[in-house]
Parts: structure tokens; C-alpha cells; sequence
């Protein structure tokens, strides 16, 4: 199936991923190995249905070019600053140590010279950033203080593959630098140093471009309203810069992550987010699909004793390192077991710079193949490994005392999401922040959210009605759900959606009027405000007094009256059947008939306040008197 | 005989108090006990009379929790009391409402039991300043219980506090059960 028709390969791994996903889920695997196994199935060692999985591999590294976009969306620059002592301490002790490590143990097992033992050690000792980040994501552990220790290290690893990139090639007998920029083999006579300021100007060109040429774009595309124009923007955008890294040498995946820090303060963050996330996904799966179909299996029959003992050796060296330096760090066992096992396994750019250093002489082509082999089984096992570390590690916190872990830095923990920014979502949010909560706002309306965020609000554009920007906005994380938009409709809509979705969410909605209290009821939402209740009351109120009541007494009936017709939307609720909410804001007359028929019969609030008036004892007062004078 | 016994609890700042939720904390789980939170029921401080009046009728046994504030309780509780405690319902020739059921009082005070002495910065004993509340009670007809008060509620050491949540625990479970409590 060589020269299969794109749409044949495309069906291909689609339903292979359809099939096999769903079933690692409910066996509790995840779907990294799901999609690991799918490959395998599908791949050139099983049905043979695929083409060469080399080629896939490159069109599915884009994958992890788009990975590593949306992370630097959740990054905002001030967090990554924060993170600098675990990026560059704990990632460099990482790469140097690990890589050393692996070199000796390589360098003495299999009698290599130093200059291939040390390339080989040092790509081992990069994990995979896809496996890893997908699969923290999926146990949820991608907030935790193990989830940012792992994300720190994978982040240096990406770094590292630059200079290794350069250097490796200088390992080889009498070599020379390779030509690795288009810049170069474009002009070939240029100086070396053309090259580094090419460099610096791209990054430039994308920090510059991010902050002040993207937004005023993305608000203008906005503006149009039309979303896929939108998504087209997003990923022309990631592809482009992906190109332009490249172009200059980079790894574009780092170039991608730059773009997305850069972008992770605008206020089209989530948007962007809900729209590339999809991709992801699925160039993500399809590189683990590749992973899985580019396991050499004919090498693992002939020599399953070797690969088993270097997968063994590769995972056991890389854990024990990390779990030192992970303790050293001052991070909990528990919290440390998971950092070790989750980044144990070879990385994807082993994958290119084992290619890079066969190519070059630097390591022999069939050593290459075969550590090539061990990269793709240790993160078939990878999986595994994490369900063993959380297993074990839960054991572990029930046991030791919980001591100084570093907390975890909140990259997005809001306590509300408000969907709806107008006039009622804006009274809510005020109150909510000026009390000291953290609110994310979505609005559809992007000229209100640039006012807004004038003022400082994190108050993002989106369609509220849309779940993967509620999931954008923070909703895994949030407690409570505050859906204040004016469109009756597309309240029930995210009313139902986001229960189905986030069943942990407490969800207050705004409602337009009875009929509409009673679907959101039906939707068991669990506060329901009507829109422009508490102002007729408060009117009324307003009213007594210019006929001349007292103000409490005034105050006092309208706080009667208002507790009356709460319970009356209970009491009137039989009326309301199965019937839909549409049929009876048509029959408005019958309602308001209803309605003030139920005042009559039930509202009274005359002997509310019998305590304070003095006729009842009064009587009993004249009584006694009598008694007294007879 | 077991009785139903209802605890009013009337505190404007309960996330505040550290004796009222201790107390709060240890006796709201208990079975035959229940717990009315007064400004957690009426956030707007506008009482539902008729509501109140039911619950009364509906149990056996009464307990006022609540801090002691110049000398007397919260406003929200004295307005319970002005406007639940009604003539013909709660006294008067036809109100019974409360006859011959148990009534204990129970405050936390920020002074120490030496302060509330003729001599002392108060002037008067405790027992004076709840003269109010006890004639409430027998003007009600109900039975006014010898007072549950934790003293230096602020500044109590962790075993005071202890202490203190287990009298009241076991006071409330007298009440319940039926024997005469402690110091009546």
C-alpha cells in the first residue's frame, strides 16, 4: 500500500485510532498507548496498510510543533519567569547528568569510543515531550508540582536539541560543520556569523510581530465572524513560524512555543486554543500511531535479549537520576517517582539525531537502528510505567508526612468563569473580584473585551457556548460557572452542555423571565436569578416610599413581596408540565393571569409583623386591668 | 422520653468565631438535634414568622446559641424574638406554644468569668444580665436550664475549648434524652 491514496491512508489511521483508543481508555492504558498499539496493528510488522511510517513521522511532528504552541498559550511570560531555577537547574543537571550516565554504561557494555558513547548518551537522555505532556494531561497531573518539575526538564530538553544538533557532527573523524540552515545552502559563501544574527532576528521578528502585529489581525479576523477564517489565521500562524525556525536552523517546535508565549497575554488566547486544540489531538495521535508502526518488531525477534536488557538498562538509569535529582529539589518520593518514570523513555528528536549522527559516521548505522528500536519501546512501556508511578505514589502519600513540596504554580485557576460579559455578567464580576475572587470572562463581543481589558479584567473572546473555550477559560478548574449572556436560548444550551461536561460545576444562570426559570430548574441548574427581578422589586420599593411608607416599611414589604414570589415560581411549577419554554412565553396572558390570581389567594404579610403592633396585647392588658380593679 | 431539640444559632460573623463554630462544628451532627442557623436562613434579615412559629411547634426542647454582645445577644435574634414570640401564640391566655419545654441559653463571651462580678469590670454576674432572657422564658412558660457559658471564648487554650464543646455536647444530649441537665 505504498502509493495508497491519501483518503485510503487517511481512513486508515482514523479508524484504527477510532477502534483501538477508546478501548485502552476503558482498560484504564490512556490513549497514548492506545494509539501506540494502533500502529503497531496497522503498521508494516502487522497488517501492512501503511506506508513507510519514516515519512508519516514528519508530517506528524507537527504534532508536537502545535503541542508545544498551546503550552506557551497557557504560559504566560511572568509564570515562565518563575520557572527559570527548574528549566535551567534541574533540566541541565538532567540532560548532563543522564547523558553521562547513559554514555559510561553504553561506552562499557558495548566497547563503543568515547564520541559515540557520549552522542548516543546524551540523545537517550531526552524524553519525549508528546508521550509525557498528553499523558500528565490525561491523569491530570499537569498542574501538579510533579507535572511542572517534568514539564521544566522536557522544556531544557528541547533546548538542548539545538546546540546538539551542531555539535554532534563535530564528533566525527575529520569532519567539518554540517550545512544545517536553509540560509546556508541558500548562500553558501556567507560569513559564519550571518548565520546567529539570522537567529536572533527571526526570534525577534516573532516576539515583535506577536505583541503588537498579531492582535490588531486576530481583532479585525474577529470581527468578521467567521470562525474558520479564524482557525485558518491560528494555523498559519503556527505554521508559518515553524517554517521561519526552521528556515534559520531552529527546532520549530521551540519557535512554536516562543509564538505562543508571546500570545499567552492577549485576550484571543482561549479562542486560539479552543480552535488548534483539535489539531493537535489528531497530528498528536498520528504520531503516536507512527511511533507505534516504526517499532521494528523483525529486530525485536531476532535479538529480544539485547533490546530487552538496553530498554531495562535505558529506563532504570534515566529513573534513577531523575528521581535523585528530582528529591534533591526538594520534591516529595511520591511526587519524585512520578517525575522518574513519567520521563524515563527516549524522546522523538532521537529519532532525528540518531539519523543525524549515522549519517555522519559518528555511531555505526546498524547501532542506530537498534537504539532507534529501544527509543520506540521504551515509550511503548511508558504508559505502563506511569500507571505503575501513580499507583505507587498514591501509596506513598497516604504514607510519609506531606513536607515542603514546592506548590504548585496556578497557571490558569480561576474560581468563576463568567460567560457573558454585558451588563449583567459585568455586576457579577465586580463583585466577585472586588471581593478578592479570580474571574475569567468570555465574551462574543470583541470590541467589549478590548474595553474591558483596558480596565485590567482577564476577560477573554469567545463564544460562550462553545465547551472548548469553557474548557480554555479554566472550566476543569474552576468551581462555579456563571452563565449572565441575554440569549435565552443559548443559556439552556450551555446550562446542558456544561453539566454534561463538568459535573463538578456549580452553575448560576441568568434567566429572562418565568417560563425560562423553570427550563433552567428542569436543567437542575443551581442558582437562578431573574434578569430584571430584584430591580422591579427594588423600584417598587422605591414607590412605598413616595406613597409615603416609612422606608424600612417599605423595604421590609419588598423583601416580603420577593420572598412570596420565589416561592410562588415553586408552588405555580405543576402548571408548567413537560411543555416547553417557548410555547408559554407565547401565552404570556394565561401566565400573568396565574400569577395574580396567586397574590390574591396567598400574599399577605398584615400579621408578618404582629409582634410590633400593640392592639393584641393591648386587649389582654384592658383584661387584666379589669381583673385587677374587680 | 426523647425530645426533638432545635438550636437557634444567631452569629452575624460565624466564619469569624472560633468558639461558635467549635460548638457548631461538635453538636450539628448530632441525631435529635437541630441546627436553625438564624443569618444563614435570612441572609436579609427579614424573618418568615410563620416559619419560625412551625418550627417551635414542631419541637420539644429549645437552645439559643450566641455571642454576647453588650450585654445581650445579636439584633437578628432579638428581632426573633419581638416578632416570633407572640401574643396568643407564645403568651397571653391562649399562647402555649413554649409551655413546659426546656429553654437553655448558651453564649460565648470575649471576658473571663471574673470579669462579670459587682466588683469587677462589668459590674454585674452573668446571672443579672440574663435576667431578660430568663423572664422571656417564663413568661413563655417554658422551663429556663441553668446557662451554657464559655467565657474568654477568644483567648481559651485548645483544652479549654475542648472542654467547653463537651459540656455543650452532653448538655444538648440531656436535653434530648430527657434528664434533668447539669446544675438545675
Amino acid at each position: 500500500m505504498d502509493q495508497a491514496e491519501p483518503l485510503v491512508q487517511a481512513f486508515v489511521f482514523l479508524a484504527a485510532a477510532v477502534i483501538s483508543v477508546p478501548i485502552a481508555k476503558r482498560l484504564g492504558l490512556g490513549s497514548v498507548l492506545g494509539y501506540l498499539i494502533a500502529g503497531a496493528v496497522i503498521g508494516p510488522f502487522g497488517l501492512k496498510l501503511l506506508g513507510q511510517p519514516h515519512d508519516m513521522m514528519h508530517v506528524a511532528e507537527f504534532g508536537v510543533v502545535i503541542m508545544l504552541f498551546l503550552i506557551g498559550l497557557e504560559l504566560r511570560p511572568v509564570l515562565l519567569w518563575r520557572m527559570r531555577g527548574a528549566i535551567f537547574g534541574l533540566g541541565f543537571a538532567q540532560v548532563t547528568l543522564t547523558g553521562l550516565a547513559l554514555a559510561l554504561a553504553l561506552g562499557m557494555a558495548l566497547d563503543l569510543p568515547w564520541q559515540s558513547a557520549l552522542a548516543a548518551g546524551l540523545i537517550l537522555s531526552l524524553s519525549s515531550t508528546a508521550i509525557v505532556l498528553q499523558t500528565l494531561r490525561e491523569r491530570g497531573l499537569d498542574q501538579t508540582g510533579p507535572g511542572r518539575a517534568s514539564f521544566s526538564v522536557l522544556l531544557f530538553q528541547d533546548l538542548a536539541v539545538i546546540p546538539m544538533l551542531a555539535f554532534f557532527p563535530l564528533l566525527a573523524p575529520g569532519s567539518q560543520a554540517p550545512q544545517t540552515s536553509v540560509l546556508r545552502t541558500l548562500a553558501p559563501g556567507s560569513p559564519p556569523w550571518a548565520e546567529g544574527v539570522a537567529v536572533v532576528a527571526a526570534i525577534v521578528l516573532i516576539v515583535v510581530a506577536g505583541r503588537y502585529l498579531m492582535r490588531p489581525i486576530f481583532r479585525l479576523i474577529a470581527r468578521t465572524e467567521l470562525r474558520e477564517i479564524f482557525t485558518a489565521t491560528a494555523l498559519a500562524l503556527v505554521v508559518g513560524v515553524a517554517l521561519l525556525m526552521e528556515a534559520v536552523g531552529l527546532s520549530a517546535a521551540l519557535g512554536a512555543f516562543l509564538a505562543g508565549v508571546v500570545l499567552a497575554d492577549s485576550e484571543y488566547r482561549h479562542e486560539l486554543e479552543g480552535d488548534i486544540e483539535p489539531f493537535r489531538g489528531l497530528l498528536l495521535g498520528l504520531f503516536f500511531i507512527s511511533v507505534g508502526a516504526s517499532i521494528d518488531f523483525a529486530l525485536l525477534a531476532r535479538e529480544p535479549v539485547l533490546l530487552a536488557a538496553l530498554v531495562a538498562g535505558l529506563l532504570i538509569i534515566k529513573a534513577t537520576v531523575l528521581f535523585g535529582l528530582t528529591r534533591l529539589v526538594r520534591h516529595r518520593s511520591g511526587d519524585a517517582l512520578i517525575v522518574a518514570f513519567g520521563l524515563a523513555q527516549g524522546g522523538e528528536f532521537a529519532f532525528v539525531l540518531f539519523a543525524l549522527v549515522a549519517q555522519t559516521g559518528v555511531l555505526p548505522g546498524t547501532l542506530a537502528d537498534l537504539l532507534i528500536a529501544v527509543v520506540a519501546l521504551s515509550m511503548a512501556v511508558t504508559p505502563l510505567l506511569f500507571l505503575a508511578a501513580t499507583r505507587w505514589s498514591e501509596r506513598f502519600m497516604s504514607r510519609g508526612p506531606a513536607r515542603d513540596a514546592p506548590e504548585a504554580i496556578a497557571i490558569d485557576d480561576p474560581d468563576v468563569i463568567v460567560a457573558g460579559f454585558g451588563r449583567f455578567g459585568q455586576t457579577v464580576t465586580r463583585l466577585l473580584t472586588s471581593n478578592g475572587f479570580r474571574a475569567s470572562v468570555l465574551d462574543h463581543d470583541a470590541d467589549q473585551v478590548e474595553t474591558t481589558r483596558a480596565f485590567g479584567y482577564t476577560s477573554n473572546f469567545g463564544d460562550a457556548s462553545r465547551i472548548d473555550l469553557l474548557r480554555a477559560a479554566g472550566a476543569e478548574r474552576a468551581r462555579l460557572l456563571v452563565i449572565a449572556i441575554d440569549d435565552g436560548d443559548k443559556i439552556l444550551e450551555i446550562a446542558e452542555e456544561a453539566r454534561k461536561n463538568f459535573p463538578h460545576l456549580k452553575i448560576l444562570a441568568r434567566a429572562i423571565d418565568r417560563p425560562h426559570v423553570y427550563e433552567l430548574m428542569r436543567r437542575n441548574v443551581d442558582a437562578i436569578e431573574r434578569e430584571t427581578f430584584e430591580g422591579g422589586i427594588h423600584l417598587g420599593i422605591k414607590a412605598l416610599e413616595f406613597l409615603g411608607w416609612r422606608r424600612h416599611q417599605a423595604a421590609r414589604a419588598g423583601r416580603i413581596f420577593r420572598r412570596h414570589d420565589l416561592r410562588s415560581i415553586e408552588e405555580l411549577a405543576v402548571f408548567w408540565g413537560e411543555d416547553t419554554y417557548r410555547q408559554h412565553a407565547r401565552n404570556r396572558t394565561a401566565l400573568l393571569t396565574n400569577l395574580m390570581q396567586h397574590d390574591l389567594n396567598v400574599f399577605s404579610q398584615g400579621d408578618l409583623d404582629s409582634g410590633w403592633s400593640k392592639d393584641a396585647s393591648e386587649d389582654e392588658a384592658r383584661a387584666n386591668e379589669a381583673r385587677g380593679s374587680s | 422520653m426523647a425530645r426533638s431539640v432545635l438550636v437557634f444559632l444567631a452569629h452575624p460573623a460565624l466564619q469569624q468565631s472560633r468558639a461558635n463554630r467549635a460548638l457548631h462544628n461538635a453538636a450539628r451532627d448530632l441525631p435529635g438535634i437541630t441546627f436553625h442557623d438564624l443569618y444563614e436562613v435570612y441572609p436579609d434579615l427579614v424573618l418568615d414568622v410563620k416559619r419560625e412559629q412551625a418550627l417551635l411547634l414542631s419541637h420539644d426542647a429549645y437552645v439559643f446559641q450566641h455571642p454576647f454582645y453588650w450585654y445581650s445577644c445579636p439584633a437578628l435574634l432579638k428581632e426573633w424574638f419581638d416578632l416570633v414570640l407572640t401574643h396568643g401564640f407564645a403568651y397571653g391566655r391562649t399562647g402555649r406554644a413554649l409551655a413546659g419545654k426546656p429553654w437553655l441559653q448558651t453564649l460565648t463571651t470575649g471576658g473571663s468569668q471574673e470579669d462579670y462580678a459587682p466588683d469587677a469590670d462589668n459590674a454585674f454576674t452573668m446571672t443579672n444580665f440574663l435576667k431578660p432572657f430568663e423572664a422571656t422564658a417564663l413568661l413563655c412558660g417554658a422551663e429556663w436550664q441553668e446557662p451554657c457559658v464559655i467565657y474568654a471564648s477568644r483567648i481559651a487554650d485548645e483544652d479549654a475549648m475542648a472542654a467547653a464543646t463537651s459540656d455543650y455536647v452532653a448538655r444538648l444530649r440531656a436535653l434530648r434524652d430527657g434528664f434533668a441537665p447539669a446544675g438545675v
